[in-house]
């Protein structure tokens, strides 16, 4: 562990990229995630092996990630809302491919070039795939600079680990902010398991193939059972979440990322006036811990979701609450950022329309 | 303890530096402290601002609802904060330009002449300082020493006549505000 730096969310995710052993970044600017490049740029150019690259475009940067994780590097690339949409293609042939390689969203108002104020619209996107085809990425929702320290090493080993594109999702705030950082040591990059699969010349060996062209019926069939296969794996190894004073809530409010911070705050000022308020914040939003919330329903029957968007995350939490508890919604799209007052008054007034005060 | 501080003026004034120094120097004395600056499509002369937010214990918003101190540098920063103010807060303004006065009389309220100070000690840079100086004088947020500490990570790398300019903007900045 080094000491602890200020930083901000976009230069941390970039320093821990090359810490956990990325040696290939591409991207192509886009506010509010240019610090993140920036970052990269001179982190890639005084580490050995490293190689940044401008592309042209976000497409070409992520087919240029495609190509470095074939040949074996940790690899990556970042952009904002619009960006990420033309990257979906290039995500949707690295799932199909089994690549690992971990794509930055630093989400911002839309739909559309919208505006680059902090925002959390790009959630059905992330975790519904986004591009075409059957297959899921994991989606990590980071909520302060230290995890997205820690988070961004982890992201490196699931997508190796499980060969998947990984996403990590944050906003603007999550990103300008600073906050203080301790950085794991830096990996050996030679340590790290070899991968039998990459394409580096096959001079004395047979040679591979990695495509995502299957033609076959029976083989592409085959090849989607084998990834819900692997997405049931991920789901029951990785879910994560943190909870906040839930055990005698009667009311939880379940909210990620920068949303979370706020409402951190707001279950903190509703716990001083006297309700009884939890938290619920979802770590990993694919999987999405839905068991937890599952399970809580037998003792809490309101709950309350906060996004910056007009209701994304709501689905996910309905569907794992299956009507056995009534749900909530508040939220603040197009890059507005609530206070924890605000929302401690949707709080407030839900606790007492609900009649949550009684005994 | 939690105070939450906003910086804010215009664009140039070393207002986002200002946060910056007090959060470090906040860090380096084991705080728990959040820096959020405003970003945009910013232009030279826009506005700019900053919250810090400094606690003994782990912070939850760096969104404040409510503001305790506020550094303000131009008029428009006073017709935005002085609502956000919490009871008992404090506004210390860069008399130098900006003649109102906050019209609440349940917050505390500092002139701090920055742009003439600063012009007695040489450089129009030092504002920032003398302002974060009154700050740390008036607040006991943090210690002027802190401070000292904190910059001397920040500008390692440059000139000792810099520091000690600082040092000087500091200390005229906490005088200044002890007097008023």
């Amino acid at each position: 562990m080094s000491e602890k730096k200020l930083m901000s969310g976009s230069h941390v995710i970039a320093e821990a990229a090359v810490r956990a052993g990325c040696r290939f970044y591409a991207g192509y600017p886009i506010t509010p995630q240019n610090e993140l490049t920036e970052y990269s740029a001179a982190a890639m150019v005084r580490t050995p092996g490293g190689t940044f690259i401008q592309a042209e475009s976000e497409i070409a940067a992520i087919n240029m990630v495609i190509g470095a994780s074939m040949a074996g590097a940790r690899a990556m690339t970042s952009s904002s809302s619009p960006g990420i949409s033309l990257k979906q293609e290039g995500i949707s042939f690295a799932a199909a491919m089994e690549l690992p390689l971990l794509v930055v969203n630093t989400m911002r108002g839309g739909p559309g070039l919208g505006n680059i104020a902090p925002a959390q619209g790009d959630y059905f996107q992330a975790t519904r795939g986004g591009g075409h085809g059957d297959y899921r990425t994991i989606v990590i929702g980071p909520a302060s600079g230290q995890e997205l320290a820690d988070l961004t090493r982890k992201a490196f080993d699931y997508a190796d680990h499980y060969l998947t594109p990984v996403m990590i999702i944050g906003d603007g705030m999550i990103g300008q902010m600073m906050e203080p950082v301790e950085f794991p040591d830096p990996i050996d990059i030679k340590k790290l398991p070899t991968k039998p699969w990459i394409l580096d010349g096959a001079k004395g060996r047979p040679s591979r193939l990695i495509r995502s062209l299957i033609l076959d019926i029976a083989l592409e069939e085959a090849h989607n059972w084998k990834l819900v296969k692997k997405y049931e794996t991920i789901s029951r190894e990785i879910t994560s979440w943190e909870e906040y004073q839930t055990d005698d809530a009667r009311l939880v409010v379940v909210a990620y990322g920068t949303a979370a911070r706020i409402a951190k705050g707001a279950v903190r000022k509703a716990r001083e006036r006297g309700m009884k308020v939890g938290l619920i914040r979802p770590i990993t939003l694919w999987p999405f811990p839905s068991r937890v919330l599952h399970e809580m329903t037998g003792r809490i029957k309101e709950f309350l979701v906060f996004e910056m968007s007009t209701g994304q995350m709501l689905e996910d939490v309905r569907l794992a609450i299956e009507g056995r508890a009534n749900v909530h919604f508040y939220g603040r799209p197009g890059g507005v950022i609530s206070t924890p007052e605000e929302i401690a008054g949707e709080i407030q007034g839900l606790y007492q329309s609900r009649q949550l005060d009684g005994e | 303890m939690i105070k939450k501080t906003v910086f804010s003026g215009f664009g140039g004034q070393g207002v986002l530096m200002m946060g910056y120094v007090l959060a470090v120097s906040a860090m380096k004395d084991g705080r728990h402290v959040t820096y959020l600056p405003t970003y945009g499509a910013e232009v030279r002369g826009g506005t700019a601002n900053c919250t810090v937010v400094v606690s003994d214990e782990e912070i939850f918003s760096p969104v404040a609802s409510t503001l305790d101190y506020a550094v303000l540098m131009n008029k428009p920063s006073l017709v935005k904060y002085e609502p956000l103010m919490s009871e008992g807060g404090l506004i210390i303004i860069n008399s130098s330009l900006v003649s109102d006065s906050p019209s609440r009389k349940d917050v505390g309220f500092v002139r701090i002449p920055a742009n003439d100070i600063a012009r007695e000690l040489g450089s129009d840079r030092t504002i920032n300082m003398i302002m974060l100086g009154a700050l740390v004088a008036k607040t006991g947020i943090t210690t002027q020493d802190s401070i000292m500490n904190g910059l001397s990570e920040i500008v390692k790398a440059k000139k000792a006549s810099l520091m000690e300019l600082n040092r000087k903007g500091l200390q005229k900045g906490a005088e200044y505000a002890l007097k008023f």
